[in-house]
């Protein structure tokens, strides 16, 4: 930085540091353009202290391991642009809630994806065929279209730490994983349907969500979630009333 | 990890105000359900207790207090049958919409209440 650059306009980012106790540190960033939220931490990290913790890959919103928590709300922060969300020049950066804290604004995730396996959140083929046949699946039906509203979820953890039921019950099971098991549920080609909806149907599963719709407010990708729970509560009360749950 | 202002940034949206109303009606009504039964008890118990009880309530304030314990109600019911069609029902995407309605519902049984009052 030579002292013969005109001013820049300034940024005040105040990033969590420490771990589950620490801090919101203070740091000044030239504004710039465009500028993602994402930037803005890559500057602090590369430019002002190489020590700070955070995590991100793709920087277009596809592999889902940069989410942090702006100024409150949990958002994916490589496709969040600073002028949406510093009106006074004031950014607060911290970790997901909801998950363990590493260091800064790194949280461990691994809760979150061990969630999705307690929820069978997996493809089980329906009958040794479907590995060598293809299945045919009208896309236009009305399960296909069901499975395809879940499917683009990306992991990122923000419904996760959007919501209020996790945070309550450290046991249940969440927007995300609830979502792929709908997905699931409607996918006509998975054959553990069953399972699914027990899972689903437990003490930690859909039953515990409050409609608090936090999950569908915020989740980068626009899916809803909470019609997802909404769907699994249906189904689980229609299969235990048919005596199949 | 934060102030009040980013504690309540990500609870800011009409559903889950929805779901504060919800809540905190349930709980006034589940003091307010002991306490009416026990004023009801007295009209067997003693009478002109309960007839003071009675001449008390025509006090303009305490009307006051009645129509919001009607307010709270009839959105407590009003918001238990939106939770009802949320999860009983095909999803609707005029969720915001719903709260609106259920929050008419109860202002309108205020009113009505307030209109009918002596």
């Amino acid at each position: 930085m030579s002292g013969r650059e005109p001013p820049e306009p300034e940024l005040v980012v105040e990033i969590w540091r420490g771990r589950e106790s620490g801090e919101f540190v203070p740091y000044r960033v030239a504004r710039r353009e465009n500028q993602t939220v994402l930037d803005v931490v890559s500057h602090v990290q590369r430019r002002i202290d190489p020590t700070l913790s955070y995590r991100f890959a793709c920087r277009v919103g596809m592999c889902g391991s940069c989410a942090m928590t702006v100024n409150g709300i949990p958002r994916w922060t490589c496709r969040t642009r600073v002028d949406r969300v510093a009106g006074n020049g004031r950014v607060r950066i911290g970790p997901l809630r909801n998950m363990p804290v590493i260091r800064d604004l790194a949280v461990d995730m691994a809760p979150f994806f061990d969630k999705w396996q307690r929820a069978t959140g997996r493809f089980v083929p329906s009958d040794a065929d479907n590995r060598r046949t293809f299945a045919r699946v009208p896309p236009g039906s009305r399960e296909r279209q069901a499975a395809d509203a879940g499917i683009e979820c990306i992991g990122c953890g923000v419904c996760y730490a959007a919501c209020d039921v996790v945070a309550w019950n450290s046991d249940y099971l969440g927007p995300a994983a609830l979502n792929r098991v709908w997905t699931l549920v409607n996918d006509s080609r998975d054959g553990a349907r069953r399972e699914h909806l027990a899972a689903a149907a437990g003490d930690a599963g859909c039953h515990q969500c409050h409609s608090h719709q936090a999950c569908m407010s915020y989740c980068p990708k626009g899916l809803n979630p909470t019609a997802a729970i909404a769907g699994l509560k249906r189904e689980t009360v229609k299969s235990l009333l048919r005596g199949e749950l | 990890m934060g102030g009040m202002k980013y504690a309540i940034a990500s609870r800011n949206h009409p559903v889950y105000w929805a779901f504060v109303l919800h809540r905190a009606s349930g709980l006034a009504l589940a003091v307010f359900v002991p306490v009416h039964l026990y004023t009801l008890s007295l009209a067997v118990r003693e009478a002109a207790r309960f007839d003071a009880f009675l001449e008390w309530t025509e006090n303009p304030l305490v009307k006051g207090g009645e129509a919001l314990l009607v307010l709270l109600l009839a959105g407590h019911l009003a918001g238990g049958l939106r939770l009802l069609a949320l999860e009983f029902l095909e999803w609707r995407d005029w969720q915001k919409s719903i709260v609106a309605i259920t929050l008419g519902i109860a202002a309108a049984c205020g009113l009505l209440f307030l209109m009918n009052a002596p």
